[in-house]
Parts: structure tokens; sequence; C-alpha cells
């Protein structure tokens, strides 16, 4: 078997471990959808200006649920699920064998974004029927390249936040005080109305709201064109190559001692 | 002799300013069962783990069927089989479908059913690894091992934490690998495992080898006969070589034990004393390697 057939198998032996794990699975494609319903019933029919009108909240809360869901799938349960394997020494096996190591993780997220594929597709199609946000065919591939730029920055960042979680009890705390902080700042639940300048630039900073902005900007009504954000799609991607660098470097497949 | 497997010399590892490995020289030959045999914390673990690549070290050189472990070699990986003490393994998957993966892995697998059969599991193959008990998982630790028909095989204590019924089922299992004509290095902290297994072990203390040979040959380098008895009288033990023992017991190692116990008799009888306990007995593996370790710590 060739490296790359030996990768695709890792992907399907990572889904049908997965699926089997109702719990995992049910509450894995449960929390956002709960978000979108319960934000869209508080909100949803709210008003709101945004570039080039206003708008019902609908239009933000469908991308940014789906930006959520990127970040919930590849970045958060990334951090837990590696964290796990090595502690648990599933990665120690693995390296006393002769797969080669990037075939292993890249069977974990290849798995990981098929999964947030499903969940991406779920919410959109949710927002289409239960809320009238449609997703304009023109900015289909906008919205495609959006999440998939996501996708791959956010596997990056949580194979990196990874390698610094001291063990796998820790790995929740730590995946979770580093992603909602960060969520509350970028446009994903609430969209900040004249925040602190500080605050502000902090959103800037980091990577979440830009690929929030860029799965907006797909959804917005008003727009004309193809709805790519390059520049926000930039700073995602930046911060992806910066964190693959660092896992790269930093990675281990042994428990910390 | 078949030829040296693994060859390490002058092998050193600290942890910090702890020496945890003190200069190891190790030869394991083609087909052997090999024991590094040890107290916790001997360096028994960090050896084996510098063996199977998963450790680098500070000082020393080691071949594994002629490569560098710390390279972490393709074709070193695929003729080697890892038992670690402890490792993981997706729990969701079947007993079947983990060792499929496993054997995926490696250019010239051996079969599944043979597997299977090697570490008897084959009722279990449709199981959930979720649902095997501990001894069964061991079982599958071991045919995870053999998935990729390895040369040269690592067991590092194989059967810590197995009842006794468990342990002799492990032993009859290792006891097939050597018939299968693999190597096998294991590691244990259990003297009659050594003994039962090993066709050459090494016994290994402070990161140090402090003995290596058959155990028989081990035996012939150490005292003979163990004299043994409990609190003597004053003046019994004059000019002799001997421990007292925690429990309170004495034992004297000696290769004159007809003169030594005459002397001691005829000294008890004189004074009309019993020597309680009095016990005269080869010296087992055990003692021998209680006494090594011991003297080791000793010279510290």
């Amino acid at each position: 078997m060739n490296d790359f057939a030996l990768a695709l198998r890792q992907v399907r032996y990572q889904n049908r471990s997965f699926w089997r794990n109702p719990t995992v699975a049910f509450f894995t494609f449960l929390l956002p959808l709960i978000f979108l319903v319960i934000l869209n019933a508080l909100l949803g029919n709210n008003t709101d200006p945004i570039p080039g009108g206003e708008a019902k909240l609908a239009y933000f809360y469908v991308p940014s649920m789906a930006a959520l869901s990127i970040i919930n799938t590849c970045y958060t349960s990334l951090v837990m699920t590696i964290s796990i394997a090595r502690d648990d020494g599933v990665l120690k096996r693995v390296r006393g064998t002769p797969l080669p190591g990037w075939a292993y993780i890249f069977g974990r997220i290849i798995h990981t974004m098929l999964v947030m594929l499903l969940l991406v597709a779920i919410v959109v199609a949710f927002g289409a029927v239960f809320y009238g946000v449609d997703l304009p065919a023109r900015t289909i591939p906008a919205f495609v390249v959006s999440v998939a730029v996501g996708a791959a920055a956010f596997s990056a960042l949580g194979i990196a936040l990874a390698s610094f979680t001291p063990n796998a009890e820790a790995a929740p705390a730590v995946a979770n005080a580093t992603a909602l902080p960060v969520l509350f700042i970028s446009d994903v639940f609430v969209r900040l109305d004249n925040p602190p300048p500080w605050l502000a630039t902090l959103g800037d900073i980091f990577p979440v709201k830009h690929l929030s902005e860029a799965c907006q900007a797909a959804f917005n009504p008003f727009r004309t064109g193809s709805g790519f954000e390059w520049l926000d799609l930039a700073v995602v991607a930046a911060w992806g190559l910066a964190a693959a660098l660092l896992a790269v470097r930093r990675f281990s497949w042994y428990p910390r001692e | 002799m078949g030829a040296p497997i693994i060859e390490a010399r002058g092998l050193r590892k600290s942890y910090g300013d702890f020496e945890a490995l003190k200069g190891i020289d190790l030869i394991v030959r083609a087909g052997e069962v090999f024991c590094l045999l040890g107290p916790n914390g001997a360096g028994k673990t960090t050896t084996v783990e510098i063996l199977e690549g998963h450790r680098d070290y500070d000082a020393g050189e080691v071949r594994v069927l002629g490569r560098d472990p710390q390279q972490h070699e393709r074709a070193l990986k695929a003729r080697v089989g890892i038992v670690l003490q402890s490792a993981g393994v997706e729990r969701f998957l079947t007993v079947e479908e983990a060792i499929e993966l496993f054997r995926g892995y490696y250019p010239h697998p051996r079969p599944l059913d043979e597997i299977l059969r090697i570490v008897g599991l084959e009722e279990k193959r449709e199981s959930l690894i979720r649902r095997l008990s501990g001894g069964q998982v061991r079982r599958l630790d071991l045919a995870l091992a053999l998935a990729g028909d390895p040369d040269l095989l690592f067991l590092d204590e194989p059967t810590s934490g197995f009842d006794p019924s468990a342990r002799r089922d492990a032993w009859e299992m290792i006891a097939g690998l050597r018939d299968l004509g693999k190597t096998v290095l294991l590691t244990t902290h259990y003297m009659d495992e050594a003994e039962r297994l090993s066709d050459r072990l090494a016994v290994i203390a402070d990161g140090r080898i402090v003995a290596e040979g058959t155990v028989a040959s081990l035996r012939k380098q150490q005292a003979g006969t163990l004299i043994s008895f409990r609190a003597p009288p004053p003046g019994i033990l004059d000019g002799l070589d001997s421990r007292r023992l925690q429990d309170g017991r004495v034992t004297i190692e000696t290769d004159e034990p007809t003169r030594i116990l005459h002397q001691l008799t005829s000294r008890a009888a004189s004074a009309d004393l019993e020597l309680e306990e009095l016990r005269v007995a080869p010296t087992s593996l055990e003692d021998i390697y209680l006494k090594l370790t011991a003297t080791e710590k000793a010279g510290e």
C-alpha cells in the first residue's frame, strides 16, 4: 500500500470509530444547532445594519454558526482528541509502527473535516428551511473556499495547541478557555456595536472574526459579486500557516512525563 | 549462536541530574528470548524504549537489526513489534478491525487468522475493544505487535498485574513466539518469569548491568547454597560471613555447606541450643537477584 492509500485508510478507520460512539457524534452535531435555534428564537427577527443595508439577524446567525461549527469541530475537538490519544498511548503505539506520522495526523484531520463539512451543510440547510436565509449561487464558491481555509487553519491551530496541553484532563479547559473568549469578541454569538477600541483591535488580531466575516459576506443579500473576502481569508490562512509550523516543531507522540 | 540482533555499547541516558543509564552493554542474538531483569526504576524501561526508538540516548552506540533506532527508519520499524506497558488503541474498533488496521502498516503482514490464533482471541474477533477484559486487551497488544510478522519483538513487563493463571497463559504465548523463530527482548521484575522464559538474561540495577548470562551460568557464578535460621544466639556466628534479613532470619551463602553447617551445628549442640527453622537450600534465582540488586544499591 502506498503512503497516500495508508493515509486514506486512516480516515476510514477514524470515521468508523467516531460514528460508533453515538454520544460524541450526537453532541458534536447538536451544539451548534442548539445555538442556532436559541439565538434565532431570541433575536432572529430583529433587524440589524449590515454592510449594504438592514437585514434580519438570521442573516448574521446562520453564517456565524457555520463559523462556530468549523471552530468547534476542527479546533476544539482536535485539541481534545489528540491530547487524549497522546495520553492514552495511542500515538506512542502508532509511532512504533512504519506508518508515516503525517499519514496518521492526516487521518485525524480529514476525518474531523468530514464531520465539520456535514455539520456546516446541516447548519446552512437549517437556515434555508427554517429561517429563509439562502446562500446565493454566485457566492457558493466563496463560501466553500472560506470554509476550506477556515477548516485547514483551525485544524492546524488545534494540533498546535494540542502540543502544549499538559495532559488529557487539561485539554477541554485549555480548548474552551482559548476559544470561548475569542468567540465572544469576534462577532459570532453577538455582533459588537461600538466595542471599546482595545476589544475591537483584539478581535481583529485573532482569526475567528475574520472567518466569521468571510462566511457572513457570502450570505449578505445586499452584496453583488462573488463574495470573496480575500483580506479576511489571508489573515485566517496566516494564522493557520504559523500554527502548522509550530505544530511541526512541537508535536509529540508521547505522554508528558 | 545466532547473529547479533541488538547491540548496545556504553549506553547512557540522564533525565536532568538523574543518571538513569550509566553505561549499558548488551547483545541479543537471533532467535533467543533475552530477559532484562531488574527492580522498578533500575533502567529497564529506559533501555527498552531506547532500543524501540521511543527515547533518545545521550551517549553510546546502539544497533537494532543493524540500524540506529534513533533515526526512526521505516525499514527498521517494519521488522520490529512492540508491546508497551500501557498503550491505548481506538476503543470503538473491533479486535479484527484493529489488527487489520495495523496489518496494513507493514510490508509483509502475518495472516489475520494466524494472529488471532496465536494470541487466543478467535472468539473475540468481532467484539469492540472497549468491551474486552484487561487480560484480553493485553492479548490484543501482542496481536498488534505481531501484525507485521516482526523478526524482533519487545515485550515490556508483559505480565504485570496478571493473576497466576493469566500469567501462565502469557508464558505459553511467549514460549510459542520463540518457536516461531522470533527474537524476543523481554523486561520483567519477576524472577520466575525470567527463569521460565529466558534463554539468556541480564540483571540491571541502578543503571548498570550487574550480571549477564544464562540462568545456569548465573547460578554457577554465585555461591551455591543458602543456609538460614532464625534469631541465632550470640557467639554462633563468630567468624562467619552472614547477613541478617528484615524478618529476623540470618542467611549464610557458601560453596562449602558441609563445613559451615558442621561448624554451626557443633557450636549450637555444645551450647545445647536449637537453630530454629534451620533451612539448607540451593540458591534460587530470586536469592541471586536480590543479592545482585542489593549490593549495587549499597555500593552507591
